[in-house]
């Protein structure tokens, strides 16, 4: 359990030491990405916006976190998150201006489904055929990416937008808005939702016979076997809950934060999750806290962008370095290094 | 016998918990075969770690040929001159024997030299080896003889042998002992371990006996019988099983026609094996190890499936079932390998028993799993099956062989199935919890299950079967009453020394 605080430190040194060369003050750097968002003068700014990012973050590793568990390697989070989001905002635009309480619940159906089915395909591929669900699920983000992009420039497109990519603002379509739910919280919907997820993922794994399945097959495929752990059953559910969380995400996303449908409206919280499941140890608890720091590395990155020119491109090295000596200290702690001396033959 | 080889004197090894060894002293003569003995968890394996240099001792001194040896690592060990064959092979299925040997050698000569030298070397010993072949379609026994040759090739003075015979046919165990008697005449002195301990009296010198970890006894084993020496390792008077004859009932298990095509690509196909069982009996099934057992254990269990008719379970047709379905019926098996296939290794033993016992115990409900009562199912299996661990939190790694496989084995027993399904059932566990084991198996043949063995140990096969059938290639012989078997009859079943004539030019 001590390895992911360990590896939050070396970061921040390794970090500090990429900073300096960049010519940035290194500890005035760390300081304004770990501090500033929850302690500075503004921040009552920040702290909601820390509510916006972890929620996504926390909902698609939760989903993630269940088949790692298990052996299943769910890649493409990112493609079922927009999938996700185009279902969701579709029902939405479909209703469009109708007014009913029915159709933010029916938005968050919609865009579980759009996720769901989404990684079905990479599920189905595996089970029917043996695909290999880490190229299929990746390359499906590359899909969905296109199809984002025709559904901004086309059939979602805003009538009224005066020929502007993008959908019409569901911030301005009360029935489709996800709203924050106390005012100036930064809780929305999809907050709760990921909140919810922590709960039952917990009991899932704790409490219940496919979380043991889940588990078992992770520690012992061939024990799993034994005791009678279907593999498909296991693959399509891993899967199919990955991508239906990842694709509520989506849909949060798109009637919250974000508003609308744009040929740029994913920004790669579906990869991100990767780092939050294995920095939170594929932990209920530990994906909620580690959701929590990387959505403080990113509004802090924000900050440091504006406050000290630093480029964006060092606030994703920055994040990724953090999986980085996180796989890397996990070596170090079942491996001993050792410099052999070559042989001469 | 002319001096001293290898001398130890108050050895002793901790680990957190547990002394492994307590003051160990004894001594091996140059040019003798030693036997160490001991049940399992007496601290065998830890002595012979640290005379390869595996494990460092905490105390006590070792003398190889009057020079202090405390070899850092096993190179060192190999070094001075003692070389080990492990229990478990570590081979690479897919690359030949002469790459295989390559590999363990800290300067491998060009291949065909080393080719050569495999030759001369298996000749000179009587162990036909050809250096070209590839280690996956070895059998066993000849895959024990890469190890035995990496070793020669070292030229050992002490050679350290952890359970050979435990995966040979009766005629494979005859050339190894010609093999060992030959290194024997040479000079080189070889440490034996092993708990058949007739082989132990056909075979050593000396023996040295472990019991918790401390030195209890030496023996000459050719002057002392099987039992004493059981006696001593075990410390008390030893349990034989015995049975009480009951009638055999209906028929509970029909195989028929079963053919499964071999599940990779080392793995063995069955072929069209036929076979019932009935309520009450014991059925041994014997055969050289990678011969179809763990195949046919799939089969049964679930793990595989095939045509509904090729498995019948007291008349209905099963070979479609998965093994929780299985299970439910009545079926119940404890696979060869225990980490990994009968157990989880990290997970406690309670989410172990929980691992099979899930259904019939009633340990889930609606889904939801009932913690408290999978671990009373442990503790009913610890006590029961004796297993030594300080509660079932602890994780199936952390136990001995022996233990682990006493709580695989409860595990299932407990559950009363009316058919079990075992293979290997003591394999590597101690005289005195074998003897437990087998009691189990026939205690609940008495009370009328039916109880298929899948076993290497003819002694085991012999003691509780009613019939007998080998397997090989796949394929199962007829069954013959075990009554009146000989150990030759056996061996013809079990095919012999397949390939194994001495090549001897």
């Amino acid at each position: 359990m001590a390895t992911p605080v360990l590896a939050v430190l070396v970061t921040m040194v390794a970090g500090g030491i990429l900073f300096a060369f960049l010519g940035k003050p290194p500890i005035e750097a760390i300081r304004v990405i770990f501090w500033d968002p929850l302690f500075s003068e503004f921040a009552f700014y920040y702290r909601p916006q820390l509510l916006v990012k972890g929620a996504p973050l926390v909902l698609i590793a939760i989903g993630l976190s269940l088949g790692f568990r298990a052996g299943i390697w769910n890649i493409g989070a990112e493609g079922q998150y927009i999938i996700g989001a185009l279902s969701g905002a579709g029902v939405a635009l479909a209703f469009y201006p109708l007014d009913a309480w029915w159709i933010f619940p029916l938005m968050v159906l919609g865009g579980a489904l759009g996720g769901f089915l989404w990684a079905m395909i990479p599920a189905l591929l595996k089970v029917k055929f043996g695909t290999n669900e880490i190229l299929v699920s990746l390359m499906l983000v590359y899909v969905a990416e296109k199809i984002l992009a025709s559904m901004s420039l086309g059939l979602l497109k805003n009538p009224e937008g005066y020929g502007f990519p993008g959908s019409r603002n569901l911030q301005q379509y009360p029935s489709a808005h996800n709203a924050e739910i106390f005012t100036g919280s930064g809780m929305h919907w999809g907050v709760a939702a990921a909140l919810i997820a922590v709960i039952f993922a917990y009991i899932l794994l704790n409490r219940h016979m496919l979380g043991f399945q889940i588990r078992l097959t992770g520690e012992a495929p061939r024990a799993a076997r034994f005791a009678g752990v279907s593999p498909a059953r296991l693959v399509l559910f891993c899967l199919g809950t990955a991508g239906a969380l990842a694709g509520m995400a989506g849909m949060f996303e798109v009637s919250g934060p974000s508003g609308q449908v744009s040929i740029d409206f994913n920004v790669g919280y579906g990869f991100t999750a990767i780092i939050v499941a294995f920095l939170g140890r594929l932990h209920p608890i530990g994906i909620l806290l580690a959701g929590a720091l990387m959505a403080l590395t990113y509004i802090g990155g924000e900050i440091a962008q504006s406050k000290l020119g630093m480029p964006s491109a060092a606030i994703q090295v920055f994040q990724g370095m953090l999986l980085f000596f996180l796989l890397a200290l996990d070596m170090l702690t079942h491996f001993r290094l050792r410099l052999a001396a070559k042989g001469v033959a | 016998m002319t001096g001293t080889l290898l001398k130890i004197e108050g050895l002793t090894k901790a680990y957190p918990g547990v002394v492994a060894n307590d003051t160990v002293s004894f001594a091996i003569a140059e040019g003798e075969v030693h036997a160490l003995l001991g049940e399992n968890g007496a601290g065998k394996s830890t002595l012979v770690k640290m005379i390869y240099g595996l494990v460092k001792p905490d105390s006590g001194t070792m003398t190889l040929r009057g020079a202090p040896y405390t070899p850092s690592e096993p190179r060192a060990a190999r070094a001075a001159g003692v070389a080990m064959v492990f229990q478990h092979f570590s081979l690479f299925e897919a690359l030949n024997v002469a790459e295989n040997i390559a590999l363990g050698m800290e300067n491998p000569p060009k291949m065909r030299d080393l080719a050569a030298r495999i030759t001369a070397v298996s000749h000179d010993y009587g162990l036909p080896l050809d250096p070209h072949r590839l280690v996956g379609d070895l059998s066993a026994g000849e895959r024990q003889r890469v190890e035995i040759i990496r070793c020669l090739l070292q030229s050992p003075r002490l050679l350290i042998m952890d359970e050979p015979t435990s995966v040979l046919t009766p005629q494979e165990v005859d050339i190894l002992f010609q093999t060992l008697n030959k290194l024997r005449a040479e000079g080189v002195s070889i440490l034996y371990i092993s708990h058949k301990l007739e082989e132990i009296r056909t075979l050593c010198d000396s023996a040295t006996i472990l019991r918790l970890g401390k030195n209890v006894g030496t023996c000459v084993p050719r002057e002392t019988s099987a039992r004493d020496m059981a006696e001593m390792m075990v410390g008390s008077a030893l349990h034989v099983p015995e049975r009480a004859h009951g009638d055999t009932g209906e028929v509970l298990l029909e195989v028929s026609g079963l053919t499964n095509a071999a599940p990779s690509e080392f793995g063995t196909a069955l072929k069209d094996i036929s076979f019932t069982v009935r309520a009450g009996e014991v059925l041994g099934i014997g055969g050289v190890a990678g011969n179809g057992q763990d195949e046919l254990l799939a089969a049964l269990s679930g793990e595989t499936r095939g045509a509904a008719e090729t498995v019948k379970l007291k008349g209905e047709a099963v070979g479609r079932l998965g093994p929780d379905a299985r299970r439910i019926k009545g079926l119940l098996c404890a696979p060869e390998e225990r980490l990994g296939h009968a157990a989880a290794p990290d997970m406690s033993l309670t989410e172990n028993a929980l691992l099979t016992g899930a259904r019939r115990e009633g340990l889930v409900s609606g889904g939801f799993l009932k913690w408290g009562a999978a671990r009373r199912f442990a503790e009913k299996v610890i006590e029961a099956f004796d297993v030594r661990t300080p509660g079932p939190d602890n994780a199936a790694r952390s136990l001995s062989g022996g233990n682990l496989q006493k709580f695989v084995i409860g595990r299932e027993v407990l559950q009363r199935p009316e058919i079990l399904v075992v293979n290997q059932p003591t394999w590597g566990v101690d005289a005195s919890a074998a003897a437990a084991i087998r009691q189990a198996l026939l205690d609940l043949a008495a009370k009328g299950a039916a109880v298929i063995c899948i076993s290497q140990d003819l002694d085991e096969l012999m003691e509780i079967s009613d019939r007998f059938g080998a397997l090989n290639e796949g394929r199962l012989t007829p069954l013959r009453p075990a009554q009146g078997l000989t150990v030759e009859d056996i061996g013809l079943m079990m095919g012999g020394a397949q390939d194994m004539e001495v090549a001897h030019v």
